[in-house]
């Protein structure tokens, strides 16, 4: 019989040595590089190109997210019907999507098709004509999902809560609204890809089964021109307008029986030494489902179906941000919650036990994270396009690996005072 | 190709071996034939309720997280109308711990009575979070009620109303977990980086002396075909106007099942979709419309659902819809388009295929559904679908009798 009351020998995560598969990088005719991860166990590929377009750079409000989807929606050649027709046929999927810095085209399809989709990938990216209809179009289905949307407490108290931290101005804290969709011009986006999209700001990743002659051909489309001329990207100085009260209560929906609670307060960016370190004592407190919150507030005192805390990966400024919906009548119980966690932090030191599991957990979902080439690319993406290498990565492990219970203790002294605090409940 | 070996123990628990050397992890994934449709109609939503419990300790192990975290693991759990499905991820080398907690929870749970009464707070909320508290939040309430008369499809997982969550008894649980929760009624697939012999040791260590219990035979009788069509208007606090229609359509076995999944797609799969070039981008009727089915084991629905332009009047909205449909029944699918729905669908495969633990828990949903090899011929019966019956499946799928209408108006 086996005495099922004792657990299994387990690896420790401080013996797994955690390996950053090393990118390939070849440069185009003109310049540009490309980074790749090859894999040949499957038969599919990833194809990203990035620009420096993001909601940072634009002078308008909504400006970079909607050029970045248009492009898609019509080029010299083909109308929006050809070139949706032409992705679908076979078989892929061209997502698009816009963030703070920057802005990017992603191809997934069989390695089969790739020959067959890089023309009209071509002219997505280099020839978008910005149709008035497809504009009027976009303007109105994305103004009537933000009236759904405003009924929704969580997306709401989302909204908010980057404001208080960053200031409504700061595109970090800047929303969309009904006035800036109607104030969208042609001739604005047209100027803002011609600025940003251009050859020499463009990087290409790779990943997965990719065709013997991949090269050649990312020359052949994308590498032969000085596409849209050369254009230097500045990147302007924008500084942080953080609210100044502190707590604040929204009433969006009188009939709602939920809350969506967020406590946030900010903190520096993934260049500061603290950065992976926070990391660390962000897990202990709702990075996972065993964490200090979800441990109280849901599997203690069933008050939320989830309750996690995030740590931004904003370059200019990141912030901690503790989230959750919760019963109506327990919204105030569940901040009154968090606030004892976080004390609680500061306070006593991480029990050796709960800091060994921490790190073991982390170190496990590392590695889970980084099976498959597409998720290898993706680490590597960040890292380039944030200026890091490997190193990086590595000291993230290392701090995971060897950071003291008295050094979490210390940073939770500093970072985790509740007066520190932003908090919002909307209902 | 998905390479893979298949043994029984001798309680009967299915077990499925998918070597591959390429990941340092492995998966454990356990699924048991049990779903929100063998549920009685008065106690509602148990199945997914009974999901968390899993998570609330067992007979040997107080608590199950822990000791999953501390090997480096993760892990979740789903519950449909069908099955219920648990899986772990972790580092290949820690696989013994999965085998560890799932057998344990498999031999039996600890039944503690504070773990029911923190669970059903916490579904309360998850019922709230998304099916009140949404703008639209309650529409497949009403349409499951609208379109079943008397399979249990009728309700929704999370339940039909929170006071069956809120009823439930230990007892009901104790009874639910030796009927179900038995060897005999699930499937085990471990994936990644293990060897079959590796995992053939381990099976019968762990698993092997539970009691296997008897395979669930049910007797849910078939969905009558309907024969008159069903309406509902339902005014709501939402900003825009909304309309669902739903068809019965053939379960995930049944025939003329892959000729509806492409319908469904030429309909409203991709941006070049009928619906959506037509209805959103030609007609301007729609903000957004799609078309899709859950793929259910017992007679589905196929769902065409929208949010209106506003301004556009519900009836020349329903009107262009019926347009749609009219085409599809009237007119033979054209080859090139009926390509691009198989060429969707083939990648569609390979991609699900990329991930591990999609991989496992496809392997285990075949098996379930009959045999785990039927994995490596699904695309075969997709591409075997011509034009002609696609046409025919059409006739009675869009029968004016076989619909099911949801008008849902902004108030």
């Amino acid at each position: 019989m086996i005495n099922r009351k004792i657990a299994p020998e387990i690896k420790d995560a401080t013996a797994f040595d955690i390996k950053l598969r090393p990118y390939e990088k070849v440069t185009l005719d003109n310049g540009i590089p490309v980074y790749i991860i090859k894999s040949d166990e499957q038969d599919t590929l990833q194809l990203e190109l990035v620009f420096p377009g993001g909601s940072w750079y634009e002078s308008e409000n909504l400006v970079a997210s909607a050029t970045n989807f248009l492009m898609k929606n019509g080029s010299g050649k083909y109308s929006a019907l050809q070139i949706n027709e032409n992705i679908d046929y076979f078989g892929a999927y061209l997502n698009r999507n816009s963030h703070h810095e920057y802005a990017t085209y992603t191809l997934h399809c069989l390695t089969k098709h790739f020959a067959d989709l890089l023309p009209v990938l071509q002219e997505v990216i280099l020839d978008p004509v910005f149709p008035e209809e497809e504009l009027a179009i976009f303007r109105q289905n994305m103004k009537q999902r933000l009236a759904v949307n405003l009924q929704k407490c969580d997306f709401v108290a989302n909204r908010h809560i980057d404001r208080y931290l960053f200031g409504e101005f700061h595109p970090y804290g800047r929303v969309s609204s009904m006035e800036a969709y109607d104030g969208l011009q042609i001739a604005t986006m047209q100027a803002f890809y011609k600025q940003h999209y251009t050859y020499n700001n463009c990087k290409i990743f790779v990943a997965g089964h990719l065709p013997a002659n991949m090269i050649e051909m990312l020359n052949e489309y994308f590498g032969k021109t000085k596409w849209n001329g050369e254009a230097s990207i500045v990147r302007p100085e924008i500084s942080i307008m953080a609210a100044e009260e502190k707590k604040f209560r929204i009433f969006n929906d009188e009939n709602g029986v939920q809350g969506a609670v967020r406590v946030a307060r900010p903190f520096p960016n993934r260049y500061h030494p603290d950065f992976p370190k926070m990391l660390v004592l962000n897990t202990i407190l709702g990075g996972y489902f065993g964490s200090r919150l979800m441990s109280n507030i849901r599997e203690e005192k069933g008050y939320t179906y989830g309750i996690h805390s995030q740590l931004y990966n904003f370059r200019q400024s990141s912030a901690i941000n503790i989230q959750t919906e919760a019963g109506r009548d327990v919204c105030e119980a569940t901040i009154e919650e968090i606030y004892k966690e976080l004390r609680t932090l500061q306070q006593e030191i991480v029990p050796e036990e709960e800091l060994h599991l921490v790190r073991n957990f982390m170190i496990g979902s590392i590695l889970g994270d980084l099976d498959g080439a597409f998720e290898v690319i993706q680490r590597w993406k960040n890292l380039i396009l944030n200026g890091l290498d490997e190193n990086y990565f590595y000291n993230n492990i290392n701090t995971i690996k060897t950071i003291t219970a008295e050094e979490i203790q210390e940073l939770a002294q500093e970072y985790l005072s509740p007066e520190d605090f932003y908090e919002l409940v909307v209902i | 190709m998905i390479h893979f070996n298949k043994f029984t123990l001798a309680n009967g628990l299915r077990v499925i071996v998918h070597e591959d050397h390429t990941t340092p992890m492995a998966v454990v994934n356990v699924m048991y034939d049990v779903g929100a449709r063998d549920e009685d109609p008065t106690k509602t939503g148990f199945a997914h309720l009974f999901e968390h419990l899993m998570f609330g300790g067992s007979i040997n192990i107080p608590e199950y997280d822990e000791p999953l975290q501390m090997a480096g693991g993760e892990n979740n759990a789903y519950t449909t109308s069908d099955l219920t499905n648990y899986y772990i991820q972790l580092p290949a080398e820690n696989i013994e711990t999965a085998f560890w907690l799932e057998s344990d929870r498999m031999l039996s749970l600890a039944f503690s009575e504070k773990s029911l009464d923190v669970q059903r707070k916490v579904v309360s909320e998850e019922f709230k979070e998304h099916y009140i508290n949404k703008p639209y939040g309650d529409v497949w309430h009403k349409m499951r009620d609208l379109a079943y008369s008397s399979h249990p499809y009728k309700w929704m997982t999370i339940g039909k109303e929170l006071s069956h969550i809120e009823n439930a008894t230990l007892l009901d649980v104790k009874d639910f977990f030796f009927k179900y929760y038995r060897p005999a009624n699930a499937i085990l697939v471990v994936g990644g980086h293990v060897t079959t012999a590796q995992v053939k040791a381990l099976a019968e260590k762990w698993f092997g002396d539970i009691p296997g219990g008897e395979r669930i035979q049910r007797n849910i009788a078939p969905e009558p075909p309907q024969t008159a069509a069903h309406k509902l208007e339902v005014k709501a606090n939402v900003p825009l106007d909304a309309l669902y229609k739903c068809y019965h359509m053939p379960g995930r076995t049944g025939k003329g099942y892959y000729a509806t999944d492409l319908i469904s797609d030429i309909l409203g799969g991709g941006a070049s979709s009928r619906l959506n070039q037509v209805l959103v981008k030609e007609k301007k009727l729609f903000s957004n419309i799609d078309c899709y089915h859950f793929g259910t084991l017992d007679g589905g629905l196929l769902t065409i659902e929208g949010k209106l332009v506003k301004g556009v009047k519900m009836k020349d909205a329903e009107k262009a819809i019926q347009e749609e449909i009219d085409k599809v029944q009237q007119t033979v699918i054209p080859e090139r388009e009926l390509q691009k729905v198989k060429n969707r669908v083939e990648s569609m495969l390979a991609f699900e295929d990329m991930g591990l633990l999609n991989r496992a828990n496809n392997l285990a949903f075949y098996e379930l559904i009959g045999d785990a090899s039927l994995m490596n011929n699904e695309f075969s019966h997709y591409e075997a679908v011509t034009a002609a019956e696609m046409h025919e499946e059409a006739q009675h799928l869009f029968d004016e009798k076989n619909s099911n209408t949801l008008y849902y108006y902004a108030g």
